[in-house]
């Protein structure tokens, strides 16, 4: 009978194999995502985040003749902020508050759906939203709300383990997708408005077991402390919640950094409070510091870093280099050499008067405003969290962006209290009356905005650190950037458009109205020979493809 | 879509229609307060002192004049239970507090405004130089001197032109309705601002802006009619930042202008 047993099994086990081996992400498909560009196999779409599909059945001369072929309804009022993943014909989405569906990419259609009731202690700042997953062999990884990390089979949806980072009730949460790096699962915490100390955490990911964990303040004896005073740096803030980027030729990690806090009243911390508002640069073996470049030392305005890092190997005057592009919240386009984070170029891509520019070595010169006066970028800065692309075609970075967008910023001392908001700031709009947009639309009505700020996509040259084209838009806009193989730029906005600009000039070639806001990023992806491009908007997925 | 909204004067004096008292507002988030920041920047006296009519009223059954008699709460002290922020005070008095005394109430934006300005500013506050509003009388200047109801509507009772001010009082402060009352150009919500259109064939429209977007604009035009333009099919576009409504500065004694404040704060909607 033990015979007869292990019998059966080990014939289980070789007719799953060919099955199990086609469907397995390796980490070798994962170093060569941009070699399968008919999935999306990461949050941004590869390792380098550059956000760029190589698909080019749909081009310019085409765009026009695409049509809906299905849409997916979120079972959820919150904000849609999902990125896809599609592997081999299955899609991957997240919906609020943390269940993972899987979907037949063609069609929309379910095959199951994961749910994960989170703890009723959490309290993400702004929403209760989730990116994404990652994947690795036949497993997804999905960061939680309550801060949790989570293992769920790729097959049926299915946990494989679960483990606790930190404490929801302090504030600590989770909002975005895993970054997987060889076998590990590389994730941050949220909670920058809590007073949480921020850290990077990489698990294993056949266990879950911790294996380092990077603190994104450095504690008493470690290089960087003397930037705090006193204790201030136990409720420093420095959250992590967007995904970060991986070098395989240099072993490098790279993430950014959010706000110090509290937000905005840099007198009770003073000093340049690293690692905040910095991008780090970490071994994925070991979560050990090689380097390090921080944004907006001192930061009273909330000016997070936690943009993707766009990674892209390029010339530069005139020689190859290893090249980190980042469009700050702060209102700076930086270019970085990503080998040791030193600053080769930056300047203003939208009004800027916190600073009048950037040192030799991207210090920002400061110009604080007087009190009262206006602060450019406002709270929700210059960019935010939306997604940037890069094309290795057209050799722009593109971003969305707010324009003429202000603040009237005002520090007020806060008493830290666990899992209480530790801001310490009294802002304003500059127009009595009218609130200042906020990082989420409110309703279908929007007059206001061109007084106060609007929305624009802007083409970046690297090469010069200068626009090279600006497609601007009413609403200040919210959304990711995908370009594709044929220079097609897919964008949506807050209106609820979804748009396809031409990515050499910005003219605009095809417009979708989707009605919801959109806050996420797009992806394409192919399925039997066909292209296809999804986007979320308001509580729908909406998928396209020409028409037949 | 590149076609950028501006500003033009030029035309101003031919449009007699925009001659209205734009007070109205679509925006119902507490004035000068932002999502996550902590207390006001500032707290206006106009509100402060609207607050403190509400809390003589409302609160002192229970807190005091003093806002003391709560153990564990000393409003004139800063002494609270469990808030911190603005945004705590407004949810502490909107949902009370379970298991407490502390009920809650259902208060209006303006009101809310005035009653979290008040318990920040109680240890200064000053009673003995309120004016304190008649809002009968202040009623009576509206549809009166004032020919507030030339272009304003009251709970549907008057012209569409501007607009509708019957629940005016529960979405702008009692501050801002004093402001907008002496300067009103000053005051004037980017929501209320006045278009001026031309079609590419020449057509003229002009009205008041209930909602853009990058491609379209959607206003009231100066015949009442919802309209819906493509701005693909404009020749010209033009927001204006300036209104004719008149400033009530000099024509009303400050008694008078605290008299049709309180009957705008009044305005709170069909029940």
């Amino acid at each position: 009978m033990k015979h007869s047993l292990r019998g059966s099994l080990l014939l289980s086990i070789i007719c799953l194999i060919p099955f199990s081996l086609r469907a397995q992400v390796t980490t070798e498909r994962l170093l060569h995502a941009s070699d399968e560009p008919q999935n999306w196999l990461t949050y941004s779409g590869s390792y380098a985040s550059q956000r760029y599909s190589p698909l080019s059945q749909v081009g310019p001369g085409n765009v026009k003749n695409l049509e809906l072929k299905w849409v997916f309804q979120a079972q959820s009022l919150q904000k849609f902020e999902t990125t896809p993943l599609v592997v081999d014909g299955v899609m991957y989405i997240t919906q609020s508050p943390n269940d993972i569906i899987a979907l037949d990419a063609k069609t929309g259609r379910a095959f199951w759906l994961y749910h994960y009731a989170p703890s009723p202690a959490a309290r993400p700042c702004c929403g209760i939203v989730n990116r994404g997953v990652a994947i690795l062999g036949d497993s997804l990884f999905m960061a939680t709300v309550d801060a949790h990390l989570v293992s769920v089979d790729a097959k049926n949806g299915h946990a494989r383990w679960d483990v606790k980072l930190a404490e929801a009730s302090a504030g600590y949460a989770m909002t975005m997708a895993p970054l997987v790096v060889k076998d590990k699962v590389i994730v941050g915490v949220a909670g920058g408005e809590y007073g949480i100390r921020g850290f990077i955490e990489a698990f294993d990911a056949a266990s879950g077991k911790q294996v380092w964990r990077f603190d994104t303040i450095p504690q008493p004896g470690e290089p960087g402390h003397d930037s705090w005073r006193g204790r201030d740096w136990e409720h420093g803030s420095a959250a992590v919640w967007v995904t970060g980027s991986y070098d395989p030729e240099l072993n490098l990690t790279y993430w950014g950094t959010g706000n110090p806090g509290p937000d905005w009243n840099p007198e009770q911390r003073p000093g340049d409070n690293l690692y905040s508002d910095s991008t780090v640069a970490l071994d994925p073996d070991t979560g050990k510091l090689k380097w390090y470049f921080q944004f907006t030392p001192g930061d009273p305005y909330d000016y997070d870093s936690v943009q993707v890092p766009v990674l892209v190997n390029s010339n530069w005057k005139g020689s190859p280099r290893k090249l980190m592009l980042w469009g700050n919240r702060n209102g700076f386009f930086y270019v970085l050499d990503r080998t040791n984070g030193k600053f080769l170029t930056g300047s203003p891509f939208v009004k800027v008067n916190w600073a009048s520019g950037l040192d030799a070595n991207g210090r920002p010169i400061i110009t604080p405003q007087p009190t009262g006066a206006t602060t450019y970028p406002g709270i929700q800065g210059g960019t935010n969290w939306y997604s940037p692309s890069y094309s290795p075609r057209t050799k722009l970075f593109y971003l969305s962006a707010w324009e003429d967008y202000g603040t009237v910023f005002s520090g007020i001392n806060v008493d830290y209290n666990e899992g209480q908001r530790y801001t310490g700031g009294a802002n304003a709009s500059p127009i009595p009356g009218a609130d200042n947009p906020l990082g989420q639309r409110l309703g279908p009505i929007n007059v206001y905005t061109e007084a106060l700020a609007h929305g624009a996509v802007i083409a970046m040259d690297p090469e010069t650190a200068k626009p090279k084209w600006k497609f601007e838009m009413h609403d200040v806009n919210t959304s990711g950037i995908l370009t594709t193989g044929s220079d097609l730029l897919f964008v949506g906005g807050r209106e609820g458009y979804f748009q396809a600009l031409d990515a050499q000039s910005g003219q605009l070639l095809w417009k979708q109205n989707l009605g919801g806001e959109i806050i996420a990023g797009p992806i394409s992806f192919q399925v039997d020979g066909k292209q296809y491009v999804t986007i979320a908007s308001g509580n729908g997925l909406f998928t396209y493809a020409l028409r037949e | 879509m590149k076609l950028r909204n501006c500003v033009s004067g030029g035309w101003l004096a031919q449009c007699s229609f925009f001659a209205a008292i734009i007070i109205g507002t679509a925006v119902y988030v507490p004035a000068g307060y932002s999502q996550g920041q902590d207390r006001a920047p500032q707290y206006f006296p106009a509100d402060i002192q609207y607050g403190a009519q509400i809390f003589a009223t409302q609160c002192t059954p229970c807190h005091g004049v003093n806002g003391d008699q709560i153990p564990g709460v000393n409003f004139r002290a800063g002494q609270f239970k469990r808030v911190i922020s603005d945004n705590d005070l407004r949810l502490t008095v909107t949902n009370g507090v379970p298991g407490t005394g502390m009920l809650p109430f259902t208060f209006g934006a303006s009101e809310l405004t005035g009653i979290v300005a008040y318990l920040r500013n109680m240890n200064s506050f000053n009673a003995r130089g309120m004016m304190i509003g008649d809002a009968s009388h202040g009623r009576a200047l509206f549809e009166g001197a004032g020919n507030c109801t030339g272009c304003h509507a009251v709970n549907g009772k008057g012209p569409r032109l501007a607009p509708d001010l019957g629940d005016i009082g529960t979405l702008r402060t009692a501050d801002l309705i004093q402001r907008t009352l002496v300067d009103p150009a000053g005051t004037i919500l980017p929501a209320n601002r006045p278009v001026r259109a031309v079609t590419k064939d020449g057509k003229v429209i002009s009205g008041r802006r209930l909602n853009e977007d990058t491609y379209s604009v959607q206003l009231i035009d100066e015949q009442e009619h919802l309209t819906s333009l493509s701005k693909a099919d404009l020749r010209e576009y033009a927001v204006l930042k300036t209104t004719t409504m008149p400033s009530y500065k000099d024509k009303f004694s400050a008694q008078e202008l605290a008299d049709l404040a309180a009957y705008l704060l009044s305005l709170k909607g069909v029940k």
